[in-house]
């Protein structure tokens, strides 16, 4: 069900939305204070996990229990740290760049609160160098709060100390991944680290750590401030653990792209028409439903979960627009809620060139640590181009499904999924319109991705 | 050595070095604050940030090859990136990349003769729902016709 909110989004309008004063008069900077001034840790850790805060950067995982996984107490030889994700580099995904453009303060309340659940006394917020005003955004916020003494030894004079710094990548979207990200803040090559170790035993600099998105860590303030429950049950998949309201962003062929705030439980339906303002030109082929790496959903798809006791159970029969955008609720359909940032194709775009743009993606961003990703990403877009060049046979769909079969566990980090899922997806759910691009070369599709008259006038 | 960072620089770089429980840390940031300088990151430079920061030679170029905004080699006076990921696109984003071609007169990956302009493509930027959209130096340009391109790269090849 479409409900608009405004918790992280009240100020996106206002010129200065972003400044302190700003900030402060809607009540900003209250929670740090109170948790600094005299929360427990558990009474912390509880009201979070009570707030079923699902992880905002893909994989969904509950916020609260995180951060419970850090070593408790803290060992002095042994100092922890908070690492913010806001790489945002998945294809599709623009929502935390709002966040830090927009209502930086929130960023850094929530990493006061952060580092006081942990048991760190510094955030390092990596952001991708491309993002200069977010950075510019997110420093100038950190000054602002350490001028009134909300950073620095003494926070709201409590003796907790907190120091925020942000980090920049140099353009790599690998260095989103958790792991690759903790190499990168080391000042060393992007390049995912094995698991075990995680990163609440040794994380950045070897020591306990907890890397969360940006926008995970931004909401903690509003769940506080309304308390973990009455948060979670905001969401209409309060039932499922999966809580509060979160950004939902929509892109590609849709009259009014945006990122829009709302409770958790939106459906696509109402993601696409309601606030995405419709399909343009044409009518909704297809739709990717949280960033690239989530696999594709056609219009048409219907609900088959027959069991009660799937998640989906209540939507059985009903068609996949209808479905609440929920973690649990996506990954029962085959696919993933991801970034919660959907990509929507028209009937005018053409599936197949879709995938091959997606793929170029993937074999570029490839880091190449792994034989299995490095080769198979390559070999996936070699048989992509050759079927846009009108040079495959069908047989090499089958060819691509078994490359992408074999990308699939054997990789050290979770991009070669991201590879492999949604290129399955495509295949899947595409398989006749495959075959006959590649019978007809090409003819058989609008062999296009941009709606016919995107540049009115103009040679295209 | 004859590369030195300029007064205001140097006393950055100590700023920078400040945030992190060891030098190794600066290595990305160091990195960028040299290219901000000298547009590029030569070997010199490679050597001299290895120098500073107490490491190999050997980390810092591995470190420097992996990212792509690192420029290994010298580049125009401007920056021009045109994100060609799906959302952009979905969105004209190929039919934008040509109209940049040909009024620039160079392919991907080349610099204008006057050495004002260099053009690239990008990964998606985080832009998605401004698409199509380019990046010029530190600043996104969404929502773009060719007409606005027109204008946005003959402000570029002028200054
Ligand atoms: C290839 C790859 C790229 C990723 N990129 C991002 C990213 O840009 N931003 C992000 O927050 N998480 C990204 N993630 C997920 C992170 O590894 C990690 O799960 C996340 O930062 C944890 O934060 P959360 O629990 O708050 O979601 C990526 C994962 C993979 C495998
Ligand atoms: S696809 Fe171009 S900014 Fe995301």
């Amino acid at each position: 069900m479409l409900r608009q909110t405004k918790y992280l989004s009240s100020r996106y309008n206002e010129p200065d939305g972003w400044s302190l004063s700003a900030y402060e008069r809607d009540g900003g900077y209250k929670q740090a204070k109170r948790v600094l001034g005299g929360m427990t840790r558990d009474a912390l850790i509880e009201d979070m996990k009570a707030a079923n805060i699902r992880g905002r950067g893909g994989a969904g995982f509950a916020m609260g229990v995180k951060w419970s996984f850090m070593p408790w107490p803290p060992k002095p030889e042994k100092p922890h740290y908070l690492v913010i994700n806001a790489d945002e580099g998945e294809p599709g995904t623009f929502k935390d760049r709002t966040i830090m453009e927009k209502n930086p303060h929130s960023v850094v309340e929530g990493c006061i609160i952060g580092c006081y659940g942990i048991g760190a006394h510094t955030a390092y917020i990596y952001v991708r160098d491309e993002l200069h005003l977010s950075k510019e955004r997110l420093w100038g916020a950190i000054n602002e709060a350490k001028a009134k003494g909300y950073l620095g030894k003494n926070p709201f004079g409590s003796d907790y100390a907190v120091e925020v710094f942000v980090h920049t990548g140099a353009g790599a979207y690998i260095c989103g991944e958790e792991t690759a990200l903790l190499n990168s803040l080391e000042g060393k090559r992007g390049e995912p680290r094995l698991k075990p170790p995680f990163p609440a035993q040794a994380g950045a600099f070897g020591m306990p750590s907890t890397v969360n998105n940006l926008e995970t860590i931004a909401i903690v303030p509003t769940a506080l401030e309304m308390g973990g429950d009455a948060f979670s049950k905001l969401s209409e998949l309060h039932n499922l653990k999966d809580g509060g309201s979160r950004l939902f962003g929509v892109s590609g062929h849709v009259n009014t792209p945006g990122v829009f705030e709302a409770c958790v439980g939106l459906t696509l339906r109402e993601l696409i028409y309601d606030l995405g303002g419709g399909v343009k030109g044409g009518k909704l082929l297809a739709v990717i439903p949280g960033g690239s790496s989530c696999p594709i959903l056609r219009a048409d798809d219907l609900v088959s979960a027959p069991n009660e006791k799937s998640p989906l159970f209540p939507w059985n029969g009903k068609s996949v627009l209808d479905v609440p955008l929920g973690v649990d609720t996506f990954r029962a359909l085959g696919t993933m809620l991801g970034t919660c940032c959907a990509i929507v194709l028209s009937d005018q775009a053409c599936p197949v060139l879709a995938m091959h743009n997606l793929m170029r993606f993937y074999r570029h961003e490839s880091c190449g640590q792994c034989t299995p990703c490095r080769e198979g990403s390559a070999w996936i877009f070699r048989i992509m181009d050759r079927i846009v060049a009108g040079q495959a046979s069908i047989e090499e769909l089958d060819r691509l499904s078994e490359i992408a079969d074999n990308i699939m566990g054997n990789t050290i980090c979770a991009f070669g999924e991201g590879t492999a899922m949604p290129a399955l997806g495509f295949l899947k759910k595409f398989r006749r319109e495959f075959e006959q691009y590649i019978l007809t070369r090409g003819k058989s599709s609008p062999n296009r991705l941009t709606l016919p008259g995107h540049f009115a006038g103009a040679a295209e | 050595m004859t590369f030195a960072l300029t007064p205001e620089r140097e006393s950055h770089l100590a700023e920078i070095l400040s945030r992190y429980p060891n030098r190794m840390a600066a290595t990305i940031p160091v990195l960028h604050l040299c290219q901000e300088q000298n547009g590029w990151v030569s070997e010199e430079i490679m050597e001299w940030v290895a120098h500073r920061l107490g490491i190999s030679a050997a980390h810092v170029k591995g470190v420097a090859t992996f990212y792509t905004l690192f420029n290994k080699e010298p580049v125009g006076r401007h920056q021009v990136w045109v994100c060609r990921t799906l959302s952009c696109a979905l969105n004209g984003a190929d039919a934008l990349l040509h109209h940049c071609e040909k009024r620039l007169g160079v392919h991907v990956g080349g610099t204008t003769k006057d050495g004002s302009v260099t053009l690239r493509t990008a990964e998606c930027l985080a832009a998605c729902g401004q698409a199509p959209m380019m990046q010029v130096d530190r600043d996104y340009h969404e929502n773009l016709t060719l007409a606005d391109v027109d204008t946005i790269l003959d402000r570029l090849t002028r200054s």
